[in-house]
């Protein structure tokens, strides 16, 4: 007996009419990527559902921990493969439940029999397996409607496969289905919700984060490659541009009055993100924000950030709770990345009043005194690019 | 010469010195300085502790300065910090020192503290276990491997004795990691490991932990999510990460085991302490009606060297607590001497071992008979 295969049920996609093609060879790509250090992976997708087919136990393992990350799967179950004899098949049903939790828990056994040279029927086959489970399971009842384990047996020509564990997936459609939008990442608690949000959409992930030093330091960097590391371990690689955003935040400082400087340092990350955008290729661009929660995210604010670009901007999180956000966070793990106390360069130049209703025209108005269009070129020509996924124990490969 | 005293120390690999030299001279900035420098080591770090977490598979390394340090946050750190729950602890007579004595301090602080007892083989009685085991037991703490006579507590039967019950499991596994894996039916919520037995450097440590609550020892910076104040060495936690990649359990120790008790039955006055199923890379034996100190002394003119029971406790006169708790008949109780297998010994020095020990018998049984 041996576990080496898994059943995937698709997610959300198996309803897509026509586009159905192009999200099953999707996930198929971004399961493949995902596991690329798993050389013995084959895939088979079908119509309905996908088999992942693997021989090395410890591939397999590292498969079923992460595959409940992988957005487009609705769920999945560990296949495990017999020989055809009964004794073989009802030890290794037994394995296979000893391994779930059965307190309390209602059990049946359905078998398909395609194999119509299999000696034995349908009945005798379910009595024996049932019986010898049953026996040596004495936690468990029988239920042949909805029970809380059904185990599948599913005798072939060439072997027999059962199955019994059904593991949630993430949902959601693969991602790259979605196209490409860019992801304003400030280091904070909403910004990956956001994307996680967007990257279930199946939307894939360009970063931009904005880096001011010495004002902001390099634990503030350093924690916004996690989030990134974080962000990339959803079955796609991302890309996360760091911009210099020093001599930016100065000079608005020195423009326009304090109460609006946070106005306009906004209008200056999304005029600087939009060109990231166009250069990549993304469509649109994600922010963390929130309704409310902060000076800069009210409507009024959101207008005047806004009118410095056509491009869609979304915001996944525009009605959500803080509370619910933090659940988010907490869940995909980015929370405690987040809450790490070393200040963006949203925080750091924060006045004292900021105007939480400006007006777009009077904000222009202030910054029309400045070429902005070349320290932002600048920016841009300036930044740095760094890929996702990337190993940091590679780094010290020689070392450790 | 022949260096058979691995359970008291190991000589450093290579390769973990030359992780240590350059981690120290690449990577030496403190880990929680906010500078680019820090950073580096910060990741060296923490790229350390995961290899480390994934090797021994736990979800907490909190590096120590040794095992010493590491058993005493364990027991203290677990009692304080569940000291509501209860004030009662179980351990064993033939723990390491480093476990008993801060259960002796706690026992001053008004814990109540349960010594198991073993049998001539360093054996506990599982039922001796379950009875001492009460509602307010908050903490079994028992080792892997007995470092006086290779003795292997049964932790599989351990841990499922304790599944049902709300006290924590720690185990003091500087004996064995890296030797003998732990499988997951076997795995405490808390795991000493000291990287000096492995091949790896003095003065480091880890307690690995899954799930369990621990109040601090030592206070001050808060390094190490507030567990273990004090600058972490960076090159101490790469070079234990190493040692511990390096680590294998060596089939050849059961070899070299086997062969040299059947060596030793060859002499009448020989008896072998460590039973059968003892770790494969100790093996101790007593000699009747002498000292361990000149047998040690004797071997070590021919060039081998093993120790008494322990390093830690061969400096004192008496018997050793181990020798003591098994009830080694009277003849052997002070010649006891052990024998330690490292990653290092070969077959040579066994056969080595084997003729320079009949010479140094021959010699000390002389001057007693003549």
């Amino acid at each position: 007996m041996k576990t080496n295969q898994i059943l995937i049920r698709y997610g959300e996609l198996s309803t897509k009419g026509r586009n159905r093609k192009a999200f099953i060879s999707r996930l198929r790509n971004n399961i493949q990527t995902l596991f690329a250090g798993t050389p013995t992976l084959r895939i088979k997708a079908e119509r309905d559902r996908m088999f992942l087919f693997c021989d090395d136990e410890q591939g397999m393992e590292d498969i079923v921990s992460r595959l409940p990350y992988v957005f487009g799967i609705q769920s999945f179950s560990p296949v495990t493969q017999t020989s055809l004899e009964l004794d073989d098949m009802k030890h290794t049903a037994l394995a296979i439940v000893s391994k779930m939790d059965t307190k309390d828990k209602s059990f049946k056994v359905s078998v398909k029999r395609p194999n119509k040279e299999f000696p034995y029927e349908k009945p005798e086959i379910m009595r024996t397996i049932g019986g010898y489970v049953l026996g040596n399971t004495p936690e468990l009842t029988v239920a042949m409607r909805n029970p809380d384990i059904d185990l599948n047996v599913e005798i072939r020509q060439d072997a027999a496969y059962m199955m019994a564990e059904t593991i949630q997936g993430a949902a959601g459609l693969p991602i790259g289905a979605g196209g490409r939008a860019l992801l304003m990442l400030s280091g904070g608690i909403d910004s990956p919700v956001a994307g996680y949000h967007m990257l279930k959409r199946g939307v894939r992930l360009e970063l931009i984060h904005f880096f001011s030093p010495p004002f902001t330091t390099e634990r503030a960097k350093e924690k916004v490659l996690d989030l990134a590391e974080k962000l990339s371990g959803f079955g796609a690689p991302v890309t996360l541009h760091i911009i210099p955003f020093t001599e930016i935040q100065q000079e608005v400082h020195k423009q326009v009055p304090d109460n609006i400087t946070m106005t306009s340092t906004r209008r200056m990350m999304m005029r600087i993100a939009d060109a990231v955008r166009a250069k990549t290729d993304a469509k649109a661009i994600i922010t963390g924000e929130s309704l409310g929660q902060v000076a800069s995210q009210t409507l009024e604010s959101l207008q005047a950030i806004n009118a410095v670009t056509n491009t869609p901007i979304l915001r996944p999180l525009i009605a959500q709770d803080k509370l619910e956000i933090i659940e988010t966070a907490q869940a995909i793990g980015t929370y405690d990345i987040s809450i790490r106390p070393f200040e963006d360069c949203c925080t750091i130049f924060t006045p004292a009043n900021p105007k939480t209703k400006p007006k777009t025209d009077k904000v222009e108005h202030y910054e029309s005194f400045v070429s902005f269009d070349e320290m932002i070129d600048r920016a841009v020509a300036e930044r740095e690019i760094i890929e996702f996924p990337r190993n940091k124990q590679q780094r010290f490969e020689d070392l450790l | 010469m022949i260096y058979l005293d691995n359970s008291a120390t190991t000589e450093p690999d290579p390769q973990v010195l030359e992780t240590y030299v350059k981690a120290s001279s690449r990577y030496f900035a403190n880990p929680a300085s906010l500078h680019r420098l820090g950073n580096e080591a910060e990741d060296l770090l923490e790229s350390a502790r995961s290899q480390i977490k994934g090797l021994l598979g736990y979800e907490r390394v909190i590096f120590t300065s040794g095992g010493t340090e590491a058993n005493n946050l364990a027991i203290r750190g677990a009692a304080y910090a569940n000291q509501e729950k209860g004030r009662h602890i179980i351990s064993c007579k033939t723990e390491h020192p480093s476990v008993l004595e801060p259960l002796k301090q706690l026992e001053k602080e008004g814990f109540e503290i349960t010594l198991l007892s073993v049998d001539r083989k360093g054996a506990i009685d599982l039922a001796e276990l379950q009875q001492a085991l009460r509602e307010d037991t908050i903490l079994v703490s028992l080792m892997q491997v007995n470092n006086e006579i290779g003795t292997i507590h049964p932790l599989a039967a351990i841990r499922r004795m304790l599944n049902n019950h709300r006290a924590l499991f720690h185990v003091d596994a500087v004996q064995g990691a890296g030797k003998l894996p732990l499988d997951e039916q076997e795995m405490p919520d808390l795991l000493t490991v000291s990287a000096h037995k492995l091949h790896g450097l003095k003065n480091s440590g880890i307690l690995a932990v899954n799930k369990a609550q621990l109040e601090p020892i030592l206070f001050g910076g808060g390094q190490e999510s507030g567990l273990r104040s004090g600058t972490v060495s960076v090159p101490n936690a790469a070079a234990l990460a190493k040692a511990l990649r390096l680590a294998t359990t060596i089939p050849d120790h059961l070899k070299w085991n086997a062969e040299l008790r059947r060596f030793f039955s060859g002499y009448k006055d020989i008896y072998i302490v460590s039973p059968s199923g003892a770790a494969p890379h100790i093996l101790a034996v007593a000699i009747a009606g002498m000292r361990g100190e000149t047998l040690v002394g004797a071997l070590q003119q021919e060039g081998v060297i093993v120790s008494t029971s322990s390093a830690c406790s061969s400096k004192n006169k008496q018997a050793s607590h181990v020798i003591e708790a098994i009830g080694l008949p009277r003849e052997y109780r002070d010649g006891t001497i052990r024998i330690s297998f490292g990653a290092m010994t070969t077959h040579e020095d066994i056969i080595e071992l084997k003729k320079r020990f009949h010479k140094a018998h021959q010699t000390i049984k002389g001057v007693e008979q003549s």
